[in-house]
């Protein structure tokens, strides 16, 4: 096993952790087993707070700036491309203090389109908008770790400045934690390596795609696992699986964020991403959030949407908010 | 031992499933002697909001089914209501003022009697509406010029107060022929029949959302309807001269049709078609004839 770069300063317990496979599988059935009742009757229980008026028209902006627009089709063209592009810069051109989203999200062959319609990232002149793409033989990972990394550079040559990864499922249910942990170290090299146009370090994003780890345990190890690793994100999904993203499986993850924060004073990022398709969905999450992680996450630097249809929500509720009547898909921009 | 009689929790109809109001409200129901005849759920903002969702969700599927299966639907609504004929003049009797007597179960078997022919009176006209209100056109030109009438979209209609049954039936039935689909808040005294159509449309093959019902007070509801953006149409039907200007200027802030007829409509009358014209949108559609030549001869 290889150690994580970005090991520096982690305290005793974890770099212990990732010395090798066996003290990563002690160290990962050594966390504390999850409380499934408890964890599904607290997150309903937030789920029924409810957010008003102002501090709804300001979830509601926050939560704009938190999506990540994503296409993610075999049918992508250029223009779906640019088109999505131009909606992430000004989600609703009738009300132009709407904020951007925080990035875009597509397949490596598609973030030279991205590139073109957005400018690169973060550069004075260009946009402020990520440029993010899936990687790894998206969305299954079932590839070999060259072509997974071939990828991943294609995507960082291509623009890239944000990379959403699939972890190995297989070899994480048939307990080989140590390849998957590489893997992700070796990708997180790649990110390191590359240069992005502001000087920014590439943000990685790993996916977990809890749909297919089966309970609750696996996706604490599986989280803990992933920012051992050096994720910069934990996603829930890919977005193709069903059960995605949901309500409990978040509030997991934010647990293992705000746990990682105690223990090594790194803030890391979730990424909840698929099936959250209204505004009513977004805004239990950004509860979750702040209820469960803590207020300092309630930032598009630590908390992001993966999603391609609740933005138009978000848009016709905020309009709903500043016209005092309902609005309706007929007024906003279908994509 | 005498029997304790099973009380019915009157619900909403929205979507295909029978919720109750989201705001947790009720209220009482009482008959036309005023004697206590149950609790109904007071629909609120958000039901009225809920509705409008499930209602546009519907609406692609039942635009785009054939009129032959709208046809077939709504004369399966029809059947429904047959075979439950007696509990529709129960109710339809409970409810009218003078509500004993021969006399009295007479009238209200005419209604339920009337509001069933009407309902196959309707379900004749879906495959004729194209016919009889689109057409080809004459035009000065090498042109086929064709008009096809279709669906206005999601309608929000205020049943009537009295006739509680056929009034109701009056209202839904040419809205849902020609392909729209309905958001209907019902008689806000006598809502009984209404909650009772909803079992019988909930298992008629018509797909949940084509029509949903709420019951409450059409006041509160329906100014919300006006104003709401993905409403395309009002029918204002059921709701007193004096309140309909208020809801016409709000349905004008998103440009809504707005079908208003005189208040005093008898209902057992001949249907007409205004009801089936309101609701409908004019397309018409340019063609070349294909006679067009470019050396004017007309050789193919």
């Amino acid at each position: 096993m290889t150690s994580a770069p970005v090991s520096q300063a982690l305290p005793a317990q974890l770099a212990e952790a990732t010395a090798g496979e066996s003290a990563l599988r002690r160290f990962l059935h050594g966390l504390p087993g999850v409380d499934p009742v408890g964890l599904e009757s607290r997150a309903a229980t937030l789920a029924t707070r409810s957010i008003k008026k102002a501090s709804k028209l300001a979830a509601i902006d926050l939560a704009i700036s938190m999506v990540d627009l994503t296409t993610l089709e075999g049918a992508d063209t250029p223009g779906k491309v640019r088109s999505l592009a131009a909606k992430a810069r000004r989600p609703d051109p009738d009300y132009p203090d709407t904020p951007p989203v925080a990035a875009v999200c597509v397949y490596p062959d598609r973030v030279a389109d991205a590139v073109a319609a957005l400018g690169p990232a973060g550069v004075p002149g260009g946009g402020s908008i990520g440029i993010a793409s899936v990687a790894t033989a998206f969305p299954s990972g079932r590839a070999a770790r060259a072509v997974k990394l071939a990828d991943v550079r294609s995507a960082l040559d291509a623009g890239a400045t944000e990379i959403d990864m699939v972890i190995d499922r297989g070899a994480f249910l048939a307990g080989h934690y140590g390849t998957v942990f590489d893997e992700i170290v070796d990708v997180r090299r790649v990110c390191d390596a590359a240069s992005t146009p502001d000087g920014n370090p590439v943000r990685l994003k790993v996916i977990l795609e809890i749909g297919e780890l089966g309970t609750y345990d696996n996706v604490r190890r599986a989280s803990f696992l992933a920012l051992l690793a050096g994720g910069d994100f934990i996603k829930t999904s890919t977005g193709k699986v069903s059960p995605a993203a949901t309500l409990p499986v978040t509030h997991l993850m934010l647990q293992a964020v705000r746990d990682w924060y105690q223990l090594t004073g790194q803030r890391r990022a979730v990424k909840p991403a698929g099936g959250i398709r209204t505004t009513k969905d977004a805004i239990r999450y950004l509860v979750a959030v702040h209820e469960v992680a803590g207020p300092e996450w309630l930032d598009p630097y630590y908390f992001r949407f993966g999603a391609s249809s609740l933005l138009g929500d978000l848009i016709l509720q905020r309009r709903t908010q500043l016209e005092g009547h309902y609005s309706g898909p007929d007024y906003v921009t279908v994509d | 031992m005498s029997r304790l009689d099973v009380a019915k929790t009157y619900k909403l109809y929205i979507g295909g499933k029978f919720p109750r109001s989201e705001s947790g409200r009720t209220y009482q129901v009482t008959d036309g002697a005023g004697r206590f005849a149950a609790n109904a759920a007071q629909a609120s903002r958000k039901d009225a909001r809920d509705a409008v969702v499930a209602a546009r969700k519907a609406f692609p599927g039942w635009r785009s089914a054939t009129a032959y299966n709208r046809g077939q639907v709504i004369y399966r609504i029809a059947e429904m209501l047959e075979g439950r004929r007696d509990q529709f003049t129960e109710l339809v009797r409970a409810g009218n003022t003078s509500s004993t007597g021969q006399r009295a179960v007479a009238k209200a078997h005419r209604e339920v009697d009337a509001a069933i022919d009407l309902l196959v009176h309707y379900a004749g006209w879906t495959d004729k509406v194209a016919a009889v209100f689109g057409g080809a056109n004459p035009v000065a030109g090498p042109y086929f010029s064709f008009t096809t009438p279709e669906p206005t979209g999601v309608v929000g209609a205020a049943a009537p107060q009295q006739d509680a049954l056929l009034g109701l039936v009056s209202v839904i039935a040419p809205i849902i022929t020609s392909g729209n689909t309905a958001v209907v808040v019902a008689s806000q005294d006598r809502p009984l029949p209404a909650v009772t159509l909803a079992e019988v449309l909930a298992t008629s093959d018509l797909p949940g959302g084509v029509v949903n019902l709420l019951t409450g007070s059409a006041a509160e509801v329906m100014p919300h309807l006006a104003a709401h953006g993905d409403v395309n149409a009002l029918d204002l039907t059921g709701v007193a001269g004096d309140q309909r200007a208020e809801l016409e200027r709000a349905a004008a802030g998103t440009v809504k049709r707005v079908f208003a007829p005189p208040p005093d409509v008898t209902f057992s009358a001949d249907p007409g078609t205004a009801r089936l014209r309101a609701f409908l949108e004019q397309k018409t559609v340019w063609h070349p004839t294909g006679a067009l030549s470019l050396a004017g001869g007309g050789s193919y």
